[in-house]
């Protein structure tokens, strides 16, 4: 018996039940849509941070305060954490030389305010370096004027959207905002960018970092952000700035991240939740499986008779056990075609719905699911078909 | 061809034994016509399904064309099931969901033969068997003679040594039934040999001789003469 009699033999036992295998594989197809739509959905999250980050820009090292470490205290919150300081910040220029830019950070949430209208706003004190460190750029005005590290100003670069609600359709420069109940001149207006993982530079105001000290009241600064100068590898700015903050700390306590390293390891995250969500739909490729499992069991018993008669004509065990699992196997495959098919059009829905989401099912998941369609009904089916062989023929026959 | 030495297949249903054939020793000829009667349950099937090797006997021997079978592997009996035995049911077991070509194909599809020759010995059948023109009807849309005549034919695809009949004209109306008869004697005139288990006194007078089983065992054997005056006086008469 050739393969093709057995496809042919057993396709047309399906097709002789063409409702219940139909109803019988829409599981598979379920499973295998799940599968398809989840891991499209985690791989276009991935792929959506990785493209954020590189929109950032890449050529810098963040330097945090705390440890990041799997078995440590949440960073910032363990007792002996040094603040990470603007003497910090000025020692690291003094002695790194290959960086171009050190620039401190330091965040916060405050109330912006001109005239009657107000809002909630990320204020972010940064020196007049930032725009060479961060991929912004000024679209009307000036960025923040050059002043010493611990110099305060009273001046404002707003972003184009908080600039937008404060001054609609009129000239923001020169006017007067209160951020925190202080008073600050804006000088200048951010060029529109849009979302940048996780913080929209649209929606920020920026001060001078002594001004911002002062105002969120903080003794450390969020990060210090180092950038390189032409040809030195970030690896060893990296490994520099971390041996100038220990020799001042007297201890290793702040956490320096690349883009790469940030990226990296986010990317991991990300690739493994796209795994969880893949590990989830598979599970219902078993409740499939049940039901495929089902369905061959009551072909395998309602043709007890036409089983009987194989044997009578010869065939043998193996051959029956190929009948009955290819039946199983064409019965999943089938719905593993549909859940592809059923998978990709929710693809396209939701990138429809949401385009700024890169979802694509990653190749490894449209090629698994396509083995996992075949392997669910051999192993399912397994169990019906070798309940097949072992009919004795003179029973099966006399249906006893 | 078939010599059977004190044959006994024992059933074990519960604690009971079923005693289906008991020591049945027996040798039927190529090319003889044989008819295996009794009453029910008295292991007619039973020695039927031994012969053809759908079933094993628990003692005793039996020998086809000179081979033990009980030495043969489960392959070499799927292959003589497959070659030299073609089986015909009371309830006909064709497969409701194939045509009647599909069906009489069916042995050739499993013996491996290619299509192109699968075809031309499926018409050759059919056609033997008188229902060529039948070919893509499905067996739902043919009688009960239509149907056992069918299934003859998928009995002789692979062109059998042995014929073995279980009741084939138990379903039958007696028109049908004839006719089905009649394409055994013609099939047995051609030199296959026969075994027809029966109720039907009919079918026993168109064989050579008779064997008359009783709880398992072979009572009588009535010889191809005098076959007339021993039905008779056994009360078998051929109606009329
Ligand atoms: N698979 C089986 N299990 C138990 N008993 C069986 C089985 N097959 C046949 N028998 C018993 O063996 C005896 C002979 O059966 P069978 O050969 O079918 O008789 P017949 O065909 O002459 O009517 C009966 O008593 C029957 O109940
Ligand atoms: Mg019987």
């Amino acid at each position: 018996m050739t393969a093709l009699d057995v496809l042919g033999f057993s396709g047309g036992a399906l097709l002789g039940h063409r409702l219940r295998s139909a109803l019988s594989l829409t599981g598979v197809t379920i499973g295998i849509a799940a599968v398809v739509v989840l891991t499209a959905l985690g791989e276009g999250a991935r792929r959506y941070v990785v493209e954020q980050f590189a929109a950032i820009g890449s050529d810098f090292v963040a330097v945090l305060p705390g440890k990041v470490e799997t078995r440590g205290a949440i960073p910032g919150l363990g007792g002996t954490t040094h603040d990470l300081t603007l003497e910090d910040v000025a020692a690291l220029r003094r002695e790194i030389a290959g960086a171009r830019h050190v620039e401190p950070v330091v965040m916060g949430t405050e109330t912006i305010a001109a005239g009657e209208r107000r809002r909630q706003v990320l204020v972010a004190g940064v020196t007049a370096d930032f725009v060479h460190v961060r991929n912004v750029s000024v679209r009307r005005g000036r960025f923040l004027p050059r002043l010493g590290l611990d110099r305060g100003a009273p001046v404002a670069v707003l972003g184009a959207s908080v600039a937008e609600e404060l001054f609609p359709g009129v000239d923001p420069i020169g006017q007067v905002v209160r951020i925190g109940g202080r008073r600050c001149r804006v000088v200048g207006v951010l060029t529109a960018r849009g979302q940048q993982l996780g913080m929209n530079m649209d929606e920020v105001a920026l001060i001078p970092v002594a001004t911002g000290m002062q105002l969120f009241n903080r003794s450390s600064l969020f990060r210090i952000l180092i950038s390189a100068r032409p040809g030195v590898p970030l690896e060893s700015l990296r490994d520099r700035a971390h041996e100038v903050l220990i020799a001042r700390h007297r201890e290793d306590d702040v956490t320096l991240l690349t883009e790469d390293s940030v990226v990296s390891s986010l990317s991991a995250i990300l690739g493994v939740l796209t795994l969880a969500l893949a590990a989830i739909a598979t599970i219902s490729l078993g409740v499939a499986g049940i039901g495929i499992m089902n369905v061959m069991l009551v072909s395998v018993s309602e043709r007890t008779a036409e089983i009987g008669l194989l044997k009578a004509v010869g065939a043998s065990r193996r051959e029956i056990l190929a009948c009955f699992l290819a039946e199983a196997a064409m019965l999943s495959s089938a719905g593993g075609l549909a859940g592809l098919l059923i998978g990709w059009l929710g693809v396209r829905v939701l990138v429809g719905v949401f385009p700024a989401l890169p979802a694509s099912p990653p190749a490894w998941a449209v090629a698994s699911a396509l083995v996992l369609s075949v392997a669910v009904g051999s192993v399912f089916g397994y169990l019906p078909a070798r309940r097949a062989t072992r009919l004795d023929p003179v029973e099966a026959l006399s249906g006893r | 061809m078939i010599e059977l030495d004190r044959l006994t297949r024992t059933f074990q249903l519960g604690d009971e034994e079923v005693h289906a054939l008991e020591d049945v020793t027996e040798t039927i000829r190529a090319g003889e016509h044989v008819a295996i009667m009794g009453p029910s349950g008295s292991g007619k099937s039973t020695l039927l399904h031994l012969i053809g090797c759908l079933d094993r006997p628990t003692s005793g021997s039996y020998r086809f064309e000179g081979r033990e079978t009980a030495d043969l592997g489960e392959g070499e009996l799927d292959a003589l099931r497959q070659r030299r035995f073609g089986f015909v049911f009371q309830a006909f077991h064709l497969v409701g969901r194939l045509t009647a070509r599909q069906n009489v194909e069916l042995p050739l599809v499993f013996a491996g033969i290619e299509s192109g020759r699968r075809r031309q010995r499926s018409q050759e059948v059919l056609e033997a068997v008188g229902l060529a023109h039948r070919a893509r009807h499905r067996p739902s849309e043919l009688s009960g003679g239509e149907r056992q005549r069918i299934a003859i034919a998928r009995a002789l695809a692979l062109a059998p040594s042995v014929l073995l009949a279980d009741e084939p004209t138990g379903n039958l109306d007696r028109r049908s039934g004839d006719t089905v008869l009649d394409l055994l004697g013609t099939l047995h005139a051609g030199g296959l040999t026969v075994l027809v288990v029966t109720h039907d006194p009919r079918v026993a007078h168109r064989a050579e001789r008779v064997l008359m089983m009783e709880d398992g065992r072979i009572a009588r054997r009535i010889p191809r003469e005098g076959l007339a005056e021993a039905l008779a006086h056994w009360g078998i008469e051929e109606p009329r």
